[in-house]
């Protein structure tokens, strides 16, 4: 059975980048206390927040996904002391920027998540997934020749 | 270039844990319709002996380039399989792990969900896994010899530990003695042992031990280089006193007839001659001349020292020194100082000399100060009846005249000495105006209720809002907060509580070492739990008051514990580095220094390098980015910020996680 | 209908800019403070009570007009409370809700004293007059 039979009642596609030191390990520990949270949720692992290229982003929403969470470590608790200072910027200015060419606000979010906080990895994914879920497909920056390519 | 992958994909069950979710066969089975994998299994458990040697096995047979996993978190696991992989031949870093197990199958409960999202983590696996380049951890060797940059007791006790280890110790000490601010202290809380008494000896110790350097009145000029092979210039301050002539009699400093300089080691309440030595039981115990203040340097006549040094180690001529030394760790230890006062006018500090800093109350009190212990007045000399204590003095202040942090150590050398007073002259009356009480630590709270309870001080919470002069009293107007009153009392001395900040020289000392430092000039440790000895840049250790405000007790516990960790990294033949690090596609780069800017390890330099061209010019200079290796922790910061694209980080490069997002969303 | 206290304490917070939660509760505003000895409620307690929304009582106290709004408290606060800005907008509350000015600025005259200094009749004018 292939995935795209799947979708048809609408499964969402969520790509979570999580730095290695927190956010993952938070991920991990919501997975060892069965803390459950959509199969729709994608994680990437990435060094550092600030390992998050923007770019990314762009290219998740191309390809037809319909939410990009990034999760780093708490501000001030960066493993490479200053990397989240630097997701925060960028991603506050990306997500206005989407948000102005019509990405809605709700299909991006930064959090975050230490490596104890595996409750808040789960409710944050929940919450993020449900709210996906109500916003329905990303249509806007799906790009079908991508699409097609690869099938 | 992907064409010429052999994969191989291993599924673990990981006993039911794995398996009662997710259809490991399932699993196995999708990808081996996957381009460029050759073979797939699954396994029960693939980190067990049986597990790794049929991934051993599997790479020897079909002659794998690359291996998969999907099992647990890579956290848990991946250095078993990399180790695995490396045994039979493969490049460690050619092993991806599809996290299946705490992303999946412990949090999904549909089987048909859990096994669908396993295959995507696995495919995403080996998209990356298709770009990973085999990597290797580079090595560099370690200089077996320690730095430590201040000569204060907390410089003293790492060198100490570190010698003690068998590892050479330089220690860099600005002024011409070591021993730093306790040697000013009286008396040292909670147990009242003199400072002197227990300092010195280890002053001492650093002196005669044979692995440890001493360069007094010396300061920093320069570092290079990176953990384990760091490049020091010390500049040693000519003190015009030859140190291997002088014999320390200290005859040169009762003939010396400039005396009107200001006695820094006494806080400026009495004066010293031009060529001094700091206190008696300075180390190295040889004067120095102070060049403002001497009357040969300032006019080229007297010579007093000169003429009566039998020993002929006077040198008007001796020049500064540049010594440049390789070290493999440095220790910052460069203290404190109290805060200048000159914002709070309303204590009167700077108009009045019965108002005194509780550092110059404390050289009072000391039996070897300017009043050889006597408790008198610095303005007449004669004995005070009523004493004010105020603290808090510029700590926990918002408004910017002071520092916003509780400088912690106020509390327990105010009922220090509250206690002392009183003990010594039981005739003088003591008042103690205090917000809150502080006292955590052992026999801490202890120490502080006896002040009240035997020695009855009086504590009053409230603050002083003016000190001003009658006559000659001091009137000190404050709050009662408790009585909900204003009180004003005509006391003989005001001591304030001054704030404490780091040596103001710690911001050049950072800046030469890229270790990062905060809004109040405190050193930044590299974890404020986990790492609290450590900088963020690596070789870089903190030992006291430059990292936060610390006690004796602490200061001494955290220089031992920066030895440590020098010991720890000065024990090593040679550094592993991880290769997973930045660096910089040369042909790209455009020298913008945009990626220097954000780097937290300066781990980023410039260099000019001459490209051949088309063209009639056929070479041309540019300012290229160059990674130091040794120096990147990998956190990929530049990489996001290269306008072009030329950096890129090894083991997570864009490609690669690009590729990871295209089969997540494929 | 009339404010609450806790709407009136929030006004309050407003108008005068004060951040009553950065107070440390030190005390130094009291004991800077030159007219003390004729208040009733005491600059250190006036802070806490807008913190805890006791406002009809300090809209009764006599501090808000014995305050000489000299600042003292102010430019002492180690935190940056600034008492005296929240006595003043107690005081323009209790001017608001009476819906005139306290004093009217005929009658100040009758007031002055030959002994007052000039700081204190200018303080009157800006106090009693808004």
């Amino acid at each position: 059975m292939s995935i795209e039979e799947t979708k048809k009642e609408y499964k969402p596609l969520i790509v979570a980048f999580c730095c290695n030191w927190c956010s993952y390990a938070g991920a991990d520990l919501a997975g060892t206390s069965r803390l459950s949270y959509p199969a729709d949720v994608k994680i990437i692992r990435v060094p550092c927040s600030c390992r998050v290229n923007p770019l990314f982003i762009l290219r998740a929403f191309q390809r037809g996904a319909d939410g990009v969470i990034i999760a780093g470590c708490h501000p001030g608790d960066c493993h490479y002391t200053s990397g989240n200072y630097y997701a925060r910027r960028r991603m506050t200015l990306l997500f206005s920027m989407l948000d102005y060419l019509g990405i809605e606000r709700a299909r991006t979010r930064v959090e975050w998540i230490s490596a104890a906080e595996g409750v808040k990895f789960s409710t944050t994914m929940n919450e993020f997934a449900k709210t996906i879920h109500e916003l329905g497909e990303n249509k806007k920056l799906e790009d079908l020749r991508c699409k097609e390519l690869l099938k | 270039m992907s064409s010429l992958h052999k994969i191989g994909v291993f599924v673990c069950w990981c006993g039911s844990n794995i398996a009662a979710t997710v259809d490991v066969a399932a699993v196995a089975e999708a990808m081996r319709a996957e381009p460029n994998v050759v073979y797939a299994t699954d396994y029960q458990y693939m980190c067990s002996e049986g597990g790794q040697s049929r991934i051993r096995e599997a790479i020897k047979e079909y002659g794998l380039t690359g291996v998969v996993i999907c099992s647990c978190s890579p956290r848990m696991h991946e250095a078993t399989f990399r180790k695995a992989a490396q045994s039979a031949g493969l490049n460690p870093y050619m092993v991806e792990i599809a996290n299946i197990r705490e992303h999946c199958s412990w949090i999904h409960k549909d089987r048909m969900d859990a096994t669908a999202k396993a295959i995507v983590l696995a495919r995403t696996a080996l998209a990356k896994l298709n770009l990973n380049q085999p990597l290797t951890a580079g090595e560099s060797n370690v200089v077996k010899r320690a730095l430590v940059i201040g000569g204060g007791i907390a410089g003293i006790q790492s060198a100490l530990d570190i010698a003690e280890a068998g590892y050479e110790v330089d220690i860099v000490e600005k002024t011409p003695t070591i021993g730093g601010r306790m040697a000013q202290l009286d008396k040292t809380f909670p147990t009242l042992d003199c400072a002197a008494c227990i300092l010195t000896p280890k002053m001492v110790d650093a002196a005669q031990n044979e692995k440890i350097t001493l360069y007094t009145y010396s300061e920093m000029e320069s570092v290079s280089g990176f953990v384990g092979n760091f490049t020091a210039k010390i500049r040693k301050k000519a003190r015009h006193v030859n140190e291997d002539l002088c014999t320390g009699c200290g005859l040169c400093q009762e003939k010396c007839p400039s005396r009107k300089a200001k006695n820094e080691f006494n806080m400026g309440l009495n004066t010293r001659t031009a060529i001094y030595i700091p206190f008696a039981q300075a180390i190295p115990n040889v004067p120095v001349i102070d060049t403002e203040q001497c009357i040969h340097f300032k006019t080229g006549k007297c010579g007093l020292c000169q003429m009566n040094c039998s020993a002929k180690a006077i040198d008007f001529e001796q020049q500064d020194e540049i010594i440049e030394r390789q070290y493999g760790a440095i220790v910052v230890a460069t203290g404190f100082r109290p805060i200048s006062l000159e914002r709070f006018d309303e204590f009167g500090y700077s108009q009045n000399p019965d108002v005194v800093t509780s550092l110059e109350f404390e050289r009072i009190m000391n039996a070897a100060g300017p009043t050889k212990g006597q408790l008198v007045r610095p303005s007449d000399g004669k004995h005070p009846h009523c004493i004010v204590f105020v603290q808090c003095v510029g700590s926990r202040d918002t408004s910017g005249c002071g520092k916003p942090y509780c400088s912690k150590i106020c509390c327990m050398y105010t009922a220090k000495h509250a206690m002392l007073v009183r003990e010594k002259y039981p005739d003088v009356e003591v008042h103690v105006f205090y917000i809150d009480v502080r006292t955590p630590g052992k026999n801490f709270d202890e120490f502080y209720r006896r002040a009240v309870e035997q020695y009855d001080v009086d504590y009053i919470k409230g603050m002083v809002g003016k000190v001003s002069s009658h006559g000659d009293k001091l009137q000190v107007q404050g709050s009662d907060l408790i009585a909900d009153k204003q009180i004003i009392i005509d006391a003989d001395m005001v001591v304030l509580a001054a704030a404490i900040e780091p040596d103001p020289e710690v911001r050049k000392i950072a800046t030469m070492l890229t270790a990062s430092i905060d809004t109040n000039n405190f050193l930044t440790e590299a974890h404020p739990k986990l790492r609290p000895v450590e900088s963020p840049t690596a070789g870089v250790f903190l030992s006291g008051v430059c990292q936060g405000p610390k006690d004796i007790p602490e200061t001494v516990a955290q220089a031992s514990a920066a030895a440590a960790k020098v010991i720890g990294l000065l024990a090593k033949d040679k550094l592993k580095r991880n290769p997973c690090v930045a660096h910089s596609d040369e042909m790209l780069c455009n020298g913008c220094s945009a990626c220097e800017k954000v780097c937290p390890y300066g781990a980023i330099s410039y260099m000019d390098k001459e490209f051949r061209v088309p063209g009639p010019k056929r070479t041309e200079i540019r300012r290229i980015a160059v990674v130091n290796e040794a120096v990147c922790q990998g956190c990929g910061a530049c990489t996001v910020t290269c306008p072009s694209g030329a950096m890129d980080l090894k083991g997570f490069s864009t490609k690669q996680i690009m590729a990871e997002v295209d089969a997540i969303c494929r | 209908m009339p404010a609450t206290e806790k709407e009136l304490a929030e006004t309050i917070r407003r108008i005068s800019g004060v951040d009553t939660r950065k107070c440390m509760k030190c005390g130094k505003c009291s004991g800077t403070c030159p007219a003390f000895g004729e208040m009733d409620i005491h600059p250190h307690k006036f802070v806490s009570m807008v913190e805890k929304g006791e406002i009809d009582e300090l809209m009764q106290s006599k501090s808000l007009w014995t305050c000489l709004s000299c600042f003292a408290c102010v430019e002492r606060c180690p935190r940056n409370v600034e008492p005296a800005r929240l006595i003043e907008a107690v005081r323009l509350a209790v001017i608001r809700r009476q819906g005139e000015n306290y004093l009217k600025a005929d009658q100040i005259p009758e007031l002055l004293d030959e002994k007052l200094p000039q700081q204190a009749i200018t303080s009157a004018f800006r106090k009693y007059s808004k």
